[in-house]
């Protein structure tokens, strides 16, 4: 907003703005400046200063994965498979994300491209569907695969596949954000490619999608982020410690018996931080999708 | 050359395509699955139309997608409305076939059992059982390992005298015997008389008997007593002359029970009142306190005298990008009541240890508390982006009439930001009235109300609620929390289309 103002008034709203932002930025940064303080800290219970006495890695071993050996020689394994579940999300993230864009693109061709009958209801009813959230239908979900499983056990519960095919249910989404970047691609190259001869899927092809790499990409992003970070569905379909995904396993660590904040903390870290970098590259195309979503047709 | 590749390439995805369904309908049709096979063929026939007449060309791209949403999305939702409408349930768990096969294979032992020893015979082995009145039955050499009957044959008692030839070998060791349980399980022993015996511990069989046999009428009779079981179609379970309900239940339509349940029975429209009071007012608290904050946000980073604006932006948007997977356990250690960091601050600062995670509106609210920091960066974001959009010259009037930073907030900034966030507004409400993972990770649900029949939590939002009651506490009600979830979905749906409306008065206006 332009402040039309000068003199001491204005250098005064300044500073307090700026002790306004300190404050909150400090208040956001203390878990997380709090979590990288636990995991450098030895033992699972010990309180201590913002920056610890004693530095210690053991977490960090623990969270790769290596035993750890303390100054007495007492080794501790790792209590969890930490580096497994990380493999796990991302085997199924990457196949979902796939799956996801793969179902979406000629869909979302079609809305930007094509005129039909009943375009309008079929894009509102892709809109008030994408508002479902799927846990509502959780135990539908694993009543299903219980179910499938029995005719084909690689796609029944605790399988790798059915959690990634769970995730497919948010290609409504992903169709309405690819037929937005779709819409704000000039038409005249297609057009000028069908007076060449060529058909819609050979415009579409090689003209449209090189174009929109960069929504292809995002969307990827998200759809692959979004299968990392989901806990609900994940946690219901999947059995066994080994099959888990990150999300689910990660929450291991703190029961109230078995409280392993330090190993937590560095695992947290280890996994965290490559999403949080990947989500702050992409977001600011989710953020613009969702909003513009409504208002451009 | 490219244009025939691409084109025998999507040709190719086609055949391959119609072979997978194709074959989804044969392993269906293997699988007795007769309704769902049929169906999965109609699909299969449908698509290969779509997909070879020119009529519906459009469809060819279409179908993917929106045969994903049907499944992925629909088929779910009706299949919840659909449990929602039976007892499907930890109690009534298997279909009538299967809850009537394990009845006709449950055994009951007679009382009678009998020792036995092994002996090695060749490569095999050879039983000798010996029962409670010392009478001797042998077999013949067997090859123990899978499914296997024994008949036996009467032998002459161990007396002294034909302790002879026994007295040549040995019976294999205790154990050899412990190793061989697993087939030894696997093993039914038949008496001359026909009576079945089966192990029943390391070294002994009992007689059994098949407890129920199947009547011509599709009754059952009860070996025991005789007494005739019927199936109870309505409540799903078989039953016995009095009334008796006989476990395994099975799984059956019982109309609107469940909802009939939730509504006028105490102990389920108690909890659920309770929760559902609670998922509104979190949810309208969240949406407004993350509003609030962000729009405040929004408009200090949006002044352009501001310096470091962009420091403050990613700083300020960093709670939105860290998975919450991992943040809210972040927070749940963080306000442990003897661990936790932030007891320890306000220990050190006020003397205080507030109990959150025992005290009912102390959890609840730092539940609020730990969603509004994990949703005010989204609506920060959104907020920027509609501010930028306002024109500059509304604040240059305001402050030539002598308006204040207050005045431009409220009169100006957001009215006009309010109008457009509207449906965004209502779709976080919707979202966080079914925050399932806050609160799961959170405080489970906790603490539980101490005077409801059924568990509930004071925090548990109706969308935490279904999860317990189907996949946390015992008794696994599936069907309940299905019923729960049919009633949340009409909910959303009310939001959606309100939303929906919303939507298309913003598009028809400019």
């Amino acid at each position: 907003m332009a402040m039309v103002e000068t003199g001491s008034t204005l250098r005064w709203k300044l500073l307090a703005a700026h002790a306004v932002l300190i404050v909150a930025a400090l208040v956001v940064a203390f878990p997380f400046l709090m979590i990288v303080s636990i995991s450098l800290r030895p033992g699972n219970f010990t309180t201590g200063q913002l920056i610890p006495e004693h530095l210690t890695l053991e977490h960090w071993k623990l969270a790769l994965g290596i035993s750890y050996v303390d100054a007495d020689g007492q080794v501790t394994v790792p209590p969890f498979p930490v580096l497994t579940w990380i493999g796990n999300s991302l085997k199924v993230a990457t196949i979902s994300a796939t799956v996801c864009l793969a179902l979406s693109v000629t869909a979302a061709y079609a809305f930007a491209r094509m005129k039909f009958r009943g375009r309008g209801p079929l894009l509102s009813a892709l809109l008030l569907f994408q508002m479902f959230p799927s846990v509502l239908a959780l135990v539908a979900i694993y009543a299903l695969f219980d179910r499938i499983g029995d005719l084909v056990p690689w796609l029944g519960l605790n399988s790798h596949s059915s959690l990634a095919l769970s995730y497919t249910g948010g290609v409504a989404l992903w169709i309405w954000l690819i037929k937005g970047y779709f819409d704000s691609v000039p038409i005249e190259l297609e057009e000028a490619a069908a007076v060449d001869g060529a058909t819609r899927l050979q415009a579409m092809v090689h003209i449209l999608l090189p174009m929109a790499v960069p929504i292809l990409v995002v969307v990827f992003a998200l759809a692959f982020l979004s299968a990392m970070i989901e806990y609900p569905i994940a946690s219901v379909l999947m059995h066994d410690q080994d099959r888990l995904t990150l999300a689910v396993g990660s929450q291991h660590f703190l029961f109230p018996q078995h409280y392993l904040w330090g190993d937590f903390a560095a695992a947290a870290i280890l996994a965290g931080l490559p999403l949080t970098l990947l989500f702050l590259l992409t977001q600011k195309w989710l953020v613009s999708g969702l909003t513009s979503g409504g208002v451009k047709d | 050359m490219k244009r025939s590749l691409l084109h025998v390439a999507m040709a190719a995805l086609g055949a391959l395509a119609l072979a997978a369904g194709l074959a989804v309908v044969i392993l269906l049709y293997a699988a007795r699955q007769h309704a769902l096979a049929a169906a999965v063929l109609a699909l299969v026939a449908g698509t290969v139309v779509v997909y070879t007449s020119s009529r519906t060309y459009v469809w060819r791209y279409l179908v993917p997608g929106i045969v994903a949403v049907l499944f992925f999305i629909l088929v779910p939702m009706l299949y919840t409305g659909l449990i929602g409408f039976t007892n499907y349930s930890s109690r009534n768990l298997l279909t009538f076939e299967r809850a009537t096969a394990v009845l006709l294979a449950r055994t009951r032992g007679t009382g009678d059992g009998m020792d036995f020893a092994l002996y090695r015979a060749g490569a095999g082995h050879r039983f000798e059982f010996t029962d409670d009145d010392d009478r001797r039955f042998v077999s013949g050499p067997v090859a123990l390992g899978g499914e296997l009957r024994v008949p036996l044959r009467a032998a002459p008692a161990a007396s002294a005298g034909a302790s002879e030839e026994a007295k040549q070998e040995e019976p294999i060791s205790l154990r050899d015997v412990i190793a061989l349980q697993p087939a030894l399980r696997l093993v039914v022993a038949t008496l001359p008389d026909g009576t079945e015996l089966r192990l029943s511990s390391i070294t002994r069989f009992i007689a059994a008997r098949p407890a129920y046999t199947r009547n011509p009428d599709g009754t059952l009779t009860d070996r025991a007593d005789g007494a005739i079981l019927r199936a109870d179609h309505a409540t799903g379970f078989w039953r016995r002359p009095d009334g008796a309900a006989v476990a395994p239940g099975f799984r059956t339509y019982v109309a609107g029970q469940n909802y009939r349940r939730i509504f006028t029975e105490r102990r389920f429209f108690e909890p659920f009142a309770r929760v559902f009071t609670w998922s509104v007012a979190f949810a309208t608290f969240n949406t407004i306190f993350t509003f609030g904050i962000g729009i405040v946000f929004a408009a200090l980073l949006s002044w352009e005298a501001l310096r470091f604006r962009n420091a403050y932006r990613m700083m300020l948007f960093l709670p939105y990008a860290v998975p919450a997977f991992l943040s809210i356990p972040i927070f749940r250690g963080l306000f442990n009541e003897n661990l936790g960091e932030i007891n320890l601050i306000l220990e050190g600062l006020f003397g205080i240890r507030p109990s959150w995670f025992s005290e009912p509106m102390l959890a609840r609210s730092m539940v609020l508390l730990v969603n509004t920091w994990l949703g005010y960066p989204y609506m920060m974001i959104l907020c920027m982006g509609l501010i930028r959009a306002i024109p500059g010259e509304l604040y240059e009037a305001s402050a030539v009439e002598g308006a204040g930073p207050l005045d431009n907030f409220f009169r100006i900034t957001l009215p006009l930001v309010l109008r457009p966030i509207m449906p965004l507004l209502i779709a976080s409400f919707a979202t966080n009235f079914n925050n399932l993972t806050l609160i799961e990770l959170l405080t489970g649900g906790l603490p539980d109300f101490l005077d409801t029949e059924v568990p509930a939590g004071s925090t548990d939002l109706l969308a935490s609620y279904t999860y317990r009651i189907a996949f946390r506490d015992s008794g696994q009600n599936y069907a309940l929390a299905c019923a729960i979830s049919s009633i949340i979905f009409v909910i959303v749906a009310a939001l959606a289309v309100i939303n929906l409306r919303l939507f298309k008065v913003d598009r028809e206006k400019p």
